[in-house]
């Protein structure tokens, strides 16, 4: 599945999509930085409250396909913007991350 | 590619929300010379959590990737407080990190413990008042 693919779901609001190509073959929960980079997968879509600058370069290095927000947590328009240059793409979610890591799997 | 192939950055200590810069130009630089992603992974976030401890612990310093034939080589030098006791700083969960640094999503006690486990061969050199030189390795 591709990360357009989950983002036209209804579930899951896009906040940018860069690259709705990327490829998602997993999740990873997690809102500590370096246990995020430490454990996550390239291509898993990383589910966090996080939402400070750095989550962005997390995102990138790590090569998750998507960041999902859950239970609604907003991004600052210049972490939005950092995101584009980057070309991470992310998504939110009124969700838990629980709840919202069940609906990606059921599609994955 | 018999030369070497040196990327030098400084790291800024004032600017937290930058950190990561050198890492994200690495990773570009990399993917240029058409490395396999799963090395570029390990490089670029092994480099980040350095970067990250410059900025935290130690007001920046100097950074240099130098590509060899068979493997990457990363040098990260400051001149911080230096490291107490290295092997108490390699242990999962162990941070001396700020609470405002832990708000942030850092200061885990995964940045020693992740810089190892990307890389193939890593050094810490450290003396208290003088600074820190860390240097890491992946086979290519």
């Amino acid at each position: 599945m591709t990360v357009k693919q989950l983002s036209s779901s209804g579930q899951f609001n896009i906040l940018c999509m860069p690259e709705p190509e990327r490829e998602i073959d997993g999740v990873y929960i997690g809102d500590l930085l370096s246990w995020v980079m430490g454990k996550a997968e390239a291509d898993n879509v990383w589910i966090t409250i996080m939402s400070n600058i750095n989550v962005i370069a997390v995102a990138s290095l790590s090569d998750v396909s998507c960041v999902l927000l859950a239970e609604d947590v907003t991004l600052e328009s210049d972490v939005l913007n950092t995101a584009k240059e980057k070309g991470i793409n992310i998504l939110s979610t009124p969700l838990s991350a629980y709840e919202a890591a069940l609906k990606v799997s059921g599609m994955i | 590619m018999s030369e070497v192939l040196n990327f030098h950055f400084h790291v800024d200590g004032d600017d937290f929300t930058s950190a990561g810069q050198a890492s994200i130009q690495i990773k570009k630089n990399l993917r240029r010379l058409g490395l396999d992603p799963e090395i570029i992974r390990r490089v670029s976030i092994a480099m980040y959590e350095g970067e990250i401890n410059m900025v935290i612990h130690a007001h920046g310093g100097e950074a240099d990737v130098n590509v060899y034939e068979d493997f990457i080589e990363i040098i990260l030098k400051d001149t911080g407080p230096g490291i107490e006791n290295i092997e108490k700083a390699m242990q999962e969960g162990f941070s001396t990190a700020a609470d405002q640094i832990r708000s942030l999503g850092f200061g885990a006690g995964m940045g020693l413990p992740n810089m190892r486990r990307y890389t193939d061969d890593m050094k810490i050199e450290s003396t208290v008042g003088v600074g820190t030189t860390v240097t890491m390795r992946v086979n290519l």
